[in-house]
């Protein structure tokens, strides 16, 4: 076992920690085809990361697509029942925008849907944490709540044309064109410093969530104790100390409804793991149930440098014609007990080998 | 302390960018030597500077190649890259504008022609008035097409206006203020959150 591990690349390690620890908490795994119908995805193109799909004919003429998403295939084929709870995780390839052209990305993810409750928000915010904490320790996980942000925005009186802006500002820490937004809607200055405090109050929970209850102090922001009662419930566990308030983490309001949150991982410059609640998606397809889920991005798992390797194989085998297949077969299998072997007759241009061996009539000699 | 990785722009704004880092305690003396490095560190203060392009500014924050940087609201507004926008250092103030010659009237009938570098800013802008038009990107010397003919009009920035009004062009409409904001990778803030603040409440205390 140990051999495989050291040929496995950071993102084949993690999913199988990754199939291990959902499996352990009663999550099944969901299989999908690569191919949906493009349709899908017309209908909900706000909620991809981009709208960018890679398209193709099927031998029937309808139009389809290599799927560049998980979580709406879930969703179209589940159904709604009062009391019980899906709960899926999978482990797919997605095709996505990538510079000038698509990649094919792996992507592990979770999803919990039907009638969630409180529990069920706090085992997905869990599941989260402990997925950053299988790829490393040097983890935080930041989470927001598009529920209080909405109430702020209610209780300011901040229009609706202008909101989209304001949220966009939130999500770039942007104290100075969240300001000009206030003043161009003539929002009092306790308005402002309530917006502002969105923004400039982040970080361990311990320390400010008092503080956001004293800024949000007045305005009636019901969202905020489900917030806090999420939050508090981690105190006593090691997680506690790797989540961190941000409102900085924003998704689409059209869909998502609660907690949204986002993991990083020191050493990767972009977040590994994104996910939220998102009643509003499954509002819109037609269902009653709420939904919450994540999904972590396996292809930035590359970034982590633990599987630097020095060596393309421990030993480089040359042989000549004068040797027989029985005797090269026999040294391969002798020396591939000590590590990596390639038996090549000459050595390979950009081969980087640890040993030089050769085969000869009287046996394996170093050279 | 772990150094804090910052992209400064290459040519008149960065030498400003860095007056204002070092005024406010973050001082590089070797950057100011004669000589062709672009890397330079001052372990005491836990940063290390670079010179870039500007307009490769944001690329370098994005990918964390920096952990933050300085670059004009012009190139945030084109390239929308996936960054914080801290703080706005109020300097390089110019602005973003339609420009046309002196003579011209917009035809609403006709699609409308114009020349620029900044083709997401143009496009933005039109979509928002509904106006049709037709995108022709240039990379320099865009005051040249409308005088030309290329174009009826040109969406390009705008200091003093001694350019366009030296070509016999005007500014017709003022698109958005831009000036040099301090942007910083949403993921190297995670971890290293405590220095950039520590940057930014300095720079603000020494422009007060």
């Amino acid at each position: 076992m140990a051999f495989y591990e050291s040929v496995l690349n950071n993102g084949e390690k993690a999913v199988f920690a990754l199939r291990s620890l959902y499996e352990s908490y009663g999550y099944s795994q969901y299989k999908m085809s690569k191919f949906e119908e493009y349709d899908l995805y017309v209908k909900n193109k706000d909620f991809l990361i981009s709208d960018s799909v890679i398209t193709f004919t099927d031998r029937t003429g309808k139009l389809m697509a290599l799927k560049p998403d998980v979580t709406l295939s879930i969703l179209k084929n589940g159904k709604d029942k009062t009391g019980q709870v899906q709960k899926v995780y999978y482990n797919e390839n997605v095709y996505r925008v990538f510079g000038e052209g698509f990649k094919e990305i792996m992507q592990v993810g979770l999803e919990c849907i039907g009638d969630i409750d409180g529990y069920c928000l706090y085992e997905t915010l869990s599941l989260a944490a402990k997925s950053l904490a299988t790829i490393s320790q040097s983890y935080v996980l930041d989470i927001s709540h598009l529920g209080v942000i909405e109430s702020v925005f209610d209780a300011v009186c901040l229009p609706e044309g202008s909101r989209a802006a304001a949220l966009k500002c939130i999500g770039e820490k942007n104290t100075h064109e969240l300001c000009e937004i206030c003043k161009c809607n003539k929002i009092s200055d306790s308005g402002t410093a309530m917006l502002k405090g969105l923004v400039s109050l982040y970080g361990a929970p311990s320390e400010v969530l008092p503080k956001l209850r004293e800024l949000l102090k007045g305005a009636d922001i019901a969202a905020l104790d489900e917030f806090a009662e999420i939050i508090e419930a981690f105190r006593t566990s090691d997680i506690y100390e790797k989540l961190r308030i941000d409102f900085s983490v924003v998704h689409d309001i059209h869909y998502y409804n609660g907690i949204v949150f986002k993991g990083f991982i020191e050493g990767i410059p972009s977040s590994v793991l994104s996910g939220g609640q998102y009643d509003n998606l499954l509002c819109k397809m037609g269902r009653k149930s709420g939904a919450i889920g994540f999904a972590v991005y396996l292809d930035l798992l590359e970034r982590l440098s633990a599987n630097d390797k020095k060596y393309d194989v421990d030993i480089l085998l040359l042989y000549g014609e004068d040797i027989s297949i029985t005797a090269l077969s026999q040294a391969v299998d002798t020396l591939s007990k000590t590590g990596s072997v390639a038996a090549q007759k000459g050595i390979p241009e950009k081969l980087k080998y640890k040993r030089l061996m050769k085969i000869t009539e009287s046996g394996v000699i170093e050279v | 302390m772990k150094m804090l990785n910052v992209a400064l722009p290459k040519g008149r704004l960065g030498e400003k960018v860095y007056a204002m880092f070092e005024k406010a305690g973050f001082e590089c003396p070797s950057i100011k030597e004669n000589n062709r490095k672009l890397i330079f560190e001052n372990e005491a203060c836990s940063v290390r500077y670079f010179w870039v392009k500007p307009s490769d500014v944001a690329i370098y924050v994005e990918r964390g190649a920096a952990d933050i940087g300085v670059c004009g609201k012009d190139i945030l507004l084109e390239y929308s890259p996936d960054v914080y926008e801290l703080y706005n250092l109020d300097i390089g103030k110019c602005r973003m504008a339609v420009a046309a010659k002196k003579d011209f009237t917009d035809d609403v009938r006709r699609t409308l022609k114009v020349a620029t570098k900044f083709t997401n800013i143009a496009k933005n802008y039109y979509d928002s008035l509904g106006r049709d038009i037709d995108i022709i990107h240039l990379n320099g010397s865009i005051e040249i097409a409308p005088i030309l003919g290329l174009s009826d009009v040109i969406v390009d920035i705008v200091e003093t206006g001694t350019t366009l009004k030296e070509n016999d062009l005007e500014v017709v409409e003022t698109i958005v203020p831009i000036s040099a904001r301090l942007i910083a990778n949403k993921a190297s803030f995670k971890f290293k959150s405590e220095l950039v603040e520590k940057i930014i409440h300095s720079m603000e205390k020494s422009n007060d």
